[in-house]
């Protein structure tokens, strides 16, 4: 059945409380998953207090002070610091989102800090992504054609056409949506997710793509594409704004059309 | 330690190329429940208070009948196609879930029949 506990080396005790900052007055408590690969011990939350006054206004500032001043082994994604490389997606708060985009003031009380759920974890905060990425990769996320490119110049497409690419091609991949969706969780050895059906999406609405039935071949299963039951979590989660649900719909429309 | 590519474990044994009618059908016998369940409990209601003889005859006519069987018809197969999504999704071991999607069928096919048996007896032999 259905994993409804977590398995015993993967239930989450307590951890280490780390002292406040000496003189700091404003400071915020972050609790934050910790595990490693290393020690043979169960994950645990730690606690540590960041200073507001000396720290920039992001979630991930207060992380990168943490690692910076408190404790050097806490151990993240992060490269951009704008949200537009997805390096520091985690659960925050019960909501996955970019530890970049999130600001300690969206957060009121006490700061709590999980790996995207329902994925292996290699250390801390950083998840295995390789099942997601090999899924991107299955969908074959490049332009497919017959037509060889003009040769004096690049394929064209009309402005209204590129217009239906608006809302797709934004989605970072930073893989918030797919794994805050339940039947992700339970089905994401055949279910291609949110995220990875959205990108689908993405070549399938492109005017210069002509692989369109091809693509629509590969998708149409049980498990690839219908275990979507519209939950709506990857619309509510996407901290882009982009609407998952919505391309699913979509597939789903023109695989009826084509009947 | 697999020794397989993550791409491999992805494509699996490939796209089943089905799932449209599965999804479709489910879609439109929901739609199609909604006048059909109305109808049959304003019926319900209307035979509050009324005696055995009163009931077995208001059954027995042809309108009624034709909305109890869509209600059966549609009831048990819009259950067959949810049950057996519930069952895909939550079940991990694929002998129970084999077992448990043939019991779906079974059970569905063999309680939706006799339901519609006795209507078509009410219909037929009802009014003897």
């Amino acid at each position: 059945m259905v994993e409804l506990a977590l398995p015993k080396n993967s239930r989450v005790g307590t951890g280490k409380t780390h002292p406040k900052p000496e003189g700091a007055t404003n400071t915020k408590a972050f609790n934050v998953y910790r595990w490693s690969p290393d020690d043979g011990e169960n994950p645990a939350i730690d606690t540590y207090h960041v200073d507001l006054d000396d720290c920039g206004p992001m979630i991930l500032d207060g992380l990168i002070k943490i690692k910076n001043e408190i404790d050097p082994t806490l151990t993240f994604r992060r490269s951009c610091r704008e949200g537009i490389c997805g390096s520091c997606a985690m659960n925050i708060n019960g909501t996955n989102t970019l530890a970049c985009t999130k600001g300690m003031d969206e957060v009121d009380g006490d700061v709590n800090i999980y790996p995207l759920p329902h994925q292996p974890v290699v250390k801390d905060l950083v998840p295995d992504l390789t099942n997601f990425y090999a899924q991107y990769a299955s969908i074959k996320p490049w332009m497919q054609t017959q037509t060889p490119p003009p040769p004096d110049r690049e394929r064209l497409q009309s402005k209204e056409d590129r217009a239906k690419l608006d809302g797709l091609y934004e989605c970072i991949l930073c893989a918030c949506c797919s794994t805050s969706c339940p039947s992700y969780w339970w089905n994401s050895d055949r279910f291609l997710g949110p995220a990875v059906l959205l990108q689908a999406y993405r070549w399938l609405a492109d005017s210069r793509d002509e692989n369109t039935g091809e693509r629509l071949d590969e998708l149409e299963d049980p498990f690839r594409l219908y275990r979507c039951h519209t939950i709506m979590n990857c619309a509510n989660t996407c901290p882009k704004g982009l609407n998952p649900a919505k391309a699913i719909a979509e597939i789903k429309k023109m695989m009826l059309e084509r009947r | 330690m697999s020794m397989r590519t993550p791409l491999k474990n992805v494509r699996g044994l490939g796209s089943a190329k089905e799932g449209t009618t599965h999804w479709w059908h489910q879609k439109i016998t929901a739609v199609a429940l909604i006048p059909l369940f109305v109808i049959a409990l304003a019926y319900l209601v209307s035979l509050v208070g009324a005696d055995y003889e009163r009931v077995r005859y208001i059954l027995s006519l042809p309108f009624t009948s034709l909305v109890l069987l869509l209600l059966i018809g549609a009831t048990f197969y819009h259950m067959k196609l949810g049950l057996q999504v519930v069952i895909e999704d939550y079940v991990r071991s694929e002998g129970s879930k084999m077992v448990l999607l043939l019991l779906n069928g079974f059970f569905c096919t063999v309680v939706g029949l006799a339901s519609a048996l006795a209507v078509l007896k009410l219909a037929f032999v009802g009014m003897m």
